[in-house]
């Protein structure tokens, strides 16, 4: 598969990266050669295997259960009246470059 | 009484005893640090005022002759991945220049619970990318063991400051050998807990399936009882399981003859230093001496960790570095007209080259078109790669690897190749995919002086097993405890 100056603008895009022309330079070069070795796994069949997207799908799940009862242990009550103790807003905008105090600050969404 | 080697152990009796204070201990971890950290760099932030306020809550137990807990009075590092309240924390990134966490990660938490003084915040490759601590948006770290080196990464000032006497252990983090290599390289422990078996709450997250918690330090036995203190169900981390936790440090005792080792041939093969391979099979041979069953066994999909832990990886890491915009915390891109440009030069301007590089390799392999022949591909080799595990395992209860094909490469070596430096993870990513535990001793030098690992790895949630034959090792080496 070889990546091109179009793929790696339409990638750049995707992950909300506004890239320097040397860094398109770079990251096309990269692109192509970890891709190249990554290829390889092509030389394996994995017509039959299912894919794992997570380790703990084995443990800590109770096993004489099925679908989503399994996962118990991760699961809370649901909460139906009154609030769980969370952080204080002054607290969570602490940290924003840019607030009025209540919400967080940034520049205009909508062009018009 | 040298107060910058002692153990845990040795610190906590020492104070139990008032033959010192913590406020001494911590006063002589900064005075090293001052020292011998600008030469290092493994600093990136010192927490003054949190570590004398809990050294001095310690000292007035001690004054009280109040039972201290476990960790009272150990002077502590965290690397900069993990939150810590009211300390600045960047993840190593100037993304994150000027953030002040309004929470604690939990394992930081339990170590001080238990009584550890956190001195500060370690430095660490950006967002935990890399493999020398040369990605750091800071400086880099220098390996103590020769300076012209790297510690390795992405934990390198973790194990800088273990290996220097600027901490008695350190918090470091492994998403594909983080935690084992950087030990390798600076010629300390560093143990890799079972994915789940330390929260990840509070960690700042890399790739949410494969990121652990875990300890580096001088002896197995200090990390046997860290691991003892920060293991457990935590409720904020769902993916923390639900097992309980033994007693790590009683069953390091526990005697080795008869347990069964696997080597894996696809561990020795090409590549593979020589003095390196010299230093493993000696070290395979006093544990052999030991009383240990040598089997050999095969991982035949080993040479397809490397492709895979690269898709999976950058994959989860893309989605998990979206939130970084600079809406709620970080830096903001100060010229931007429009939201969207806000965020594309803040990520643009706030990360780093390599951090940049995976997202732009995982969000092409989640990219519509290509999903399946990248994303779904390395998943389905992923089953491939824990089945090859489950099988050795079948036959024995440990398996024991180089924990890196080489030792500590120069400065500057590898930065102009990515590839080559993701192959310095061969022997690591392994168990990082399949879940299992891993830890690497010490085992030897080079003629130069440089530092070998051993790592050795278990079964899910046996890291009992692997911290017995790495304590009885280390002891058949004559390392004091």
């Amino acid at each position: 598969m070889k990546v091109t100056e179009k793929d790696v603008v339409y990638v750049a895009d995707l992950a909300d990266l506004e890239l320097t022309e040397t860094e398109r330079g770079v990251f096309l070069r990269d692109l192509n050669s970890i891709l190249d070795y990554i290829d390889r796994l092509n030389q394996l069949d994995t017509t039959a295997v299912l894919p794992m997207a997570q380790v703990s799908d084995k443990y800590g799940a109770d096993k004489s259960e099925t679908g989503s009862a399994r996962f118990a242990y991760a699961s809370r009550e649901d909460i139906h009246e009154g609030l769980r103790k969370s952080l204080p807003r002054e607290v969570a905008l602490q940290n924003a470059p840019g607030s009025d105090g209540t919400f967080f600050k940034v520049p205009k969404v909508i062009e018009r | 009484m040298d107060l910058n080697t002692l153990t845990i152990n040795a610190v906590r009796s020492a104070v139990q005893e008032r033959k010192t204070t913590a406020t001494s201990l911590a006063e002589a971890f900064y005075s090293k640090i001052k020292n011998e950290d600008p030469q290092i760099g493994a600093y990136l932030i010192l927490s003054k005022e949190r570590a004398f306020a809990k050294a001095a809550e310690i000292d007035a137990l001690a004054a009280k002759g109040q039972k201290l807990p476990p960790l009272g009075g150990v002077p502590v590092g965290v690397k900069d991945v993990m939150v810590t309240r009211d300390v600045r924390t960047t993840a190593g990134s100037k993304i994150l220049g000027n953030y002040i966490p309004p929470y604690d990660c939990t394992a930081v938490a339990r170590m001080e619970v238990a009584g550890a003084v956190v001195l500060g915040k370690l430095n660490c490759d950006e967002f935990a990318m890399g493999s020398s601590n040369e990605n750091s948006a800071w400086h880099p770290v220098h390996n103590p063991r020769d300076r012209s080196r790297v510690p390795g990464g992405s934990s390198g000032g973790s194990a800088a400051a273990v290996a220097a006497d600027m901490a008695v252990v350190t918090l470091g983090s492994d998403t594909g050998g983080s935690i084992r290599q950087p030990a390798s390289f600076c010629g300390v422990v560093g143990l890799m807990p079972t994915y789940g078996r330390v929260s990840r709450y509070g960690l700042i997250a890399f790739a949410s399936s494969l990121d652990r918690i875990g300890p580096l330090t001088k002896t197995v036995k200090d990390a046997a009882t860290v691991l003892r203190t920060i293991a457990g169900r935590d409720p904020m981390d769902a993916t923390s399981a639900e097992v309980p936790v033994p007693d790590y440090v009683a069953e390091l005792e526990k005697p080795v003859r008869g347990l069964k080792l696997g080597v894996a041939k696809e561990y020795f093969g090409e590549g593979l230093d020589a003095e390196v391979r010299n230093s493993v099979e000696a070290a395979i041979q006093k544990l052999a001496q030991l009383g240990c069953e040598i089997i050999p066994v095969s991982l035949p999909h080993t040479q397809y960790a490397i492709p895979t832990y690269y898709i999976v990886a950058t994959a989860e890491a893309s989605s998990n570095l979206a939130r970084f915009d600079g809406v709620r915390y970080g830096d903001r891109a100060r010229d931007a007209r429009t939201l969207s440009e806000m965020y594309r030069r803040t990520r643009d301007q706030g990360f780093g080259t390599e951090v940049k590089r995976r997202i732009m390799l995982g969000t092409y392999a989640l990219s519509a078109g290509y999903y399946d022949a990248y994303y779904l591909k390395a998943q389905k080799v992923r089953t491939l790669l824990a089945r090859d595990f489950e099988d050795a395992f079948r036959q024995v209860d440990a398996i024991v690897t180089p924990t890196s094909p080489t030792v500590a490469f120069k400065l500057g070596e590898k930065v102009d190749d990515p590839l080559s430096m993701y192959l310095a993870d061969i022997f690591t990513v392994t168990a990082d995919l399949a879940g299992l535990p891993g830890i690497s001793v010490p085992c030897g030098e080079t003629r130069e002086k440089l530092p070998i690992g051993l790592q050795i790895l278990g079964k899910h949630f046996d890291e009992a097993t692997i911290l017995r034959i790495a304590h009885s090792y280390e002891l058949e080496r004559g390392i004091k405890n």
